[in-house]
């Protein structure tokens, strides 16, 4: 075992992370710990753009985005948050510029803005055009121009470490972070940094579902980590699946594709969103056009033999608009599904995209332990943090415009907070759980494997606590979960080596998206109402009495080792915006 | 009727996805671990698998089913991180990028690690030289401004087009490890850094292409490279690289860029 000591330590190198480790890393002495080298991150997955008012081609101001962050997220979004998220928009994307992004531009030569889902004119007279994008592949231009940029700095990375366990202290009756323990996948071993502060950019988790536009390793491991020290995750049941995955693969194509002017089609041609939405059509809010698509293949008017996809029609596009404006997903259809999209529609259906939930913080990133109190030294930004900007439903270019705003903050804040504080005495054995999880796993023989349970925790997760959810499917994937959970621990691997061991890591997330998917189901089961991304058959209505508040998920341990989880609920941050019907 | 109706649908199975019956392929996969075994290995696996599916799916199904040993880096899965780059039937390609059906199925498959650089285990390789070339072309925008301006800088859609084509790289060496001159000298740049300088030479932005000209004017630069047109194959991002390289060699002889 190794120790390691710096003022702040980062975990995750996407794009919340490495926007932290700029800031961090000009005030304090910092290390980034990755699972992944820094630009493989699923930041340089995310295509159409980076929400932003600022007004280069119509008329536009943060107010107005403002307001459509909070309908978007049927208003279960905290507004003051929103309002530093649409504030802070426009120098985010001005400094991304200023740190050579090559954004895409206008005549003028100022950055080019396009149309996207949910984001109007003037509180949903029309769309405007506030998505700031370099083509179809923006989160790539932002991660490339963020590591550049932790190469200019002298940003220090441990690549391939991956953070397996939150170190938590108790001082003065104050439990605070005293750091993470991490294992180095090419050798085996276990490291622990002791740090002031700790950053959390570790990303989503959406590898629980089967069709999903999430990478492998998207598996929730910050979330987990923090879990099981006893601190919250907040609303966890709201998962957004975006209206475009390739069919049957999930891979994402853009709403960009949409504000470019695609068109949804179902069998008999018929622009079916025009019913849904009258006013933003294809371009409503995710989680509206999902439901729409779904609702077209239950009535019969889904495509193909089966039935079971869309069209995304794109037509009637000029052949030169599409080589100029989405050029990787043109190509995405004609790779894997030898489409070709000048000519041909292509086949898509929902496909599970981001986690409003995660780990709670206020709007400095700080961590919550419960409703109000701050985790002395703990930070979160990014996928894997609930500010809550997003509240029930994330708006398409708000999460690189998230990562970018509250990478920042936290950053900074982490950094302020690690340049006056002490470090704070590791517990004794730091290294224990992560040693006997490993150990366990490396040393075990019993008859489970990997690969069925995650197998089975997918198929469980996608029929049951999709779009459509209902009391009776959310019990059943609970039931099964329990199932799993159990089995997990009869789970083997093959590879006992110490060098390179993904089978072990591979058992190690999987344990993690067990636990996760396991609060997304019981708070699923909770909320019974409907909003946003949690889409309720028996309670199809959002209901602002009983449900307009957080979900706040605990993991208890009983005095005979018996786990549960305790819900809880915070209030909802309401300033300007009194909750409205929600059209489109 | 304003929507028109497509026909087609109904009428014909779509282009990529008819109903194909599995076929039986063989991966043959090049295995190295030196805490097992000093020398490396070549390994069968008979794989069922729908030809439209990816390399990457028939190593996770060895992985997953078979041979939970078998090492290799993914993530994204279809082509944007640049975490699979490897030797498939000898051309260096990403696995998530490759469908069965390209690659001719009736043979054996071939995977290995790609070439130039330390394998450490399995399809592993040591990427720190590669990343480590990367960062010696100093890859960030370099300004002289002494006031950062307010706005963003402005630039024209012409000198954004400049420099387009390379900044598609997501750095998944699959060029560097095509490059027959790195593989023989693994002190040359190798033509990913090369297109990451290129990617800041020309961008109109950018006041420090005469410090990476100079670098790139080395002996272990520009210069060495033979124009075998290898990067510019292998590249699966579909970047013209021995075009780029060229455009830098021509910048260090005129200073014009």
């Amino acid at each position: 075992m190794k120790i390691h000591k710096y003022d702040t330590v980062i975990v995750g190198a996407g794009g919340a992370g490495m926007r932290a480790a700029i800031e961090a890393t000009k005030r304090s002495r910092t290390a980034v710990l990755t699972k992944l080298y820094p630009t493989r991150s699923h930041t340089g997955a995310a295509q159409g753009g980076m929400a932003a008012a600022l007004a280069n081609v119509e008329e536009d101001n943060w107010e107005w985005h403002t307001f459509d962050t909070v309908k978007g997220g049927d208003y279960l979004v905290d507004q003051d948050a929103a309002e530093i998220l649409a504030k802070e928009a426009i120098d985010s994307v001005l400094d991304l510029e200023k740190m050579g992004l090559p954004f895409n531009r206008t005549p003028d030569g100022t950055i080019d803005q396009r149309r996207f889902g949910g984001h109007s004119r003037n509180h949903g007279e029309a769309p405007v055009r506030r998505s700031c994008y370099a083509a179809d592949r923006t989160g790539h231009m932002i991660l490339q121009t963020l590591y550049q940029n932790c190469v200019k700095e002298g940003v220090e990375f441990f690549n391939e470490f991956y953070v397996l366990d939150q170190l938590m202290t108790e001082v003065d009756g104050v439990r605070k972070s005293a750091g993470v323990v991490a294992y180095e996948l090419a050798t085996g071993e276990i490291h622990v940094f002791q740090a002031k502060a700790v950053i959390y950019a570790s990303g989503g988790c959406g590898k629980f579902f089967k069709v999903t536009s999430n990478a492998h390793t998207l598996t929730g491991d910050g979330q987990a980590a923090v879990y099981r020290r006893g601190l919250p995750l907040e609303d966890m049941e709201f998962f957004q699946f975006h209206p475009t995955g390739i069919w049957r693969m999930g891979i994402l194509l853009t709403e960009g594709a949409r504000g470019e002017g695609g068109i949804l089609r179902n069998k008999d041609g018929e622009r079916f969103m025009e019913k849904y939405a009258p006013v933003m059509k294809d371009l409503a809010s995710r989680d509206v056009v999902s439901r729409s698509i779904y609702t077209e293949i239950r009535e019969g008017r889904g495509c193909g033999p089966e039935g079971d996809h869309v069209y995304l029609d794109l037509t009637h596009l000029p052949p030169e608009q599409l080589d100029a404006k989405l050029p990787d997903i043109t190509e995405f259809a004609r790779t894997y599904l030898g489409i070709e999209p000048y000519t041909d529609p292509i086949p898509i259906q929902p496909t599970a995209h981001y986690a409003m939930g995660g780990i709670p913080t206020n709007v400095q990133g700080e961590v919550l332990a419960d409703n109000t109190t701050v985790v002395p030294g703990l930070y979160a930004a990014g996928e894997v943090a609930c500010v809550s900007v997003h509240g029930a439903n994330r708006l398409g270019t708000n999460s690189l415009l998230d990562i970018n705003v509250f990478g920042r903050r936290a950053g900074i804040a982490a950094a302020e907070y690690s340049q006056k504080a002490d470090f704070v005495e590791l517990p004794e054995n730091p290294e224990s759980l992560v040693v006997e999880q490993i150990e366990r796993l490396r040393n075990s023989t019993g008859n489970e494997r990997v690969a069925e349970l995650r197998r089975e925790l997918q198929e469980t997760m996608d029929a049951n606590v999709m779009v459509f959810r209902t009391e009776q499917t959310i019990k059943t994937a609970v039931e099964k979960i329990a199932e799993l959970r159990e089995r997990y621990k009869n789970v083997a691997i093959q590879d006992k080596g110490k060098r390179f061991n993904t089978d072990l890591l591979e058992a190690v997330e999987l344990g993690n998206l067990l636990d996760l998917a396991e609060v997304m189901a019981v708070s699923a089961l909770a909320r019974k109402e409907s909003r946003g991304g949690h889409y309720r058959e028996d309670y199809p209505n959002r209901d602002d009495v009983n449900f307009m508040r957080h979900t706040m998920a605990y993991r208890e341990v009983g005095a005979d080792g018996t786990e549960s989880i305790r819900l809880d609920y915070k209030p909802v941050v309401q300033t300007r915006y009194q909750p409205m019907e929600r059209k489109y | 009727m304003a929507t028109p109706v497509l026909d087609k649908a109904d009428a014909t199975p779509e282009p990529g996805f008819a109903d194909s019956p599995y076929i039986t392929v063989t991966f043959r996969v090049r295995r190295f671990n030196p805490e097992v075994s000093a020398e490396a290995t070549w390994q069968d696996f008979q794989l069922e698998i729908d030809p439209k599916e990816r390399v990457l799916d028939g190593l996770h199904k060895i992985k997953w089913d078979l041979d939970g040993t078998l090492t290799f880096r993914r993530s994204c899965a279809h082509g944007i991180c640049g975490s699979d780059a490897m030797r498939i039937n000898g051309k260096n390609r990403l696995a998530c990028k490759t469908l069965i059906k390209d690659i001719n199925p009736e043979k054996p498959i071939t995977i290995e690690p790609i070439k130039g650089l330390t394998v450490l285990k399995d399809l592993v390789v040591d990427m720190e030289p590669f990343f480590q070339a990367y960062r010696d072309v100093m890859p960030f925008l370099i300004t002289k401004d002494t006031n950062e301006p307010t706005r963003e800088r402005l630039q024209s859609a012409e000198d954004r087009e400049r420099f387009d084509d390379t900044t598609k790289c997501i750095l998944c060496a699959a060029c560097t490890s095509s490059c027959p001159v790195f593989w023989n000298d693994g002190q040359y740049f190798g033509p990913a850094a090369i297109v990451n300088a290129h990617r800041f030479i020309f961008d109109s932005r950018d006041e420090a292409g005469e410090q990476r000209l100079e670098i790139l004017n080395d002996r272990d630069g520009v210069w060495r490279c033979r124009t075998t047109f290898n990067c510019t194959d292998a590249c699966p991002r579909g970047i013209e690289v021995t075009k780029a390289i060229a455009e830098v060699k021509r910048a260090l002889i005129t200073r014009r860029f």
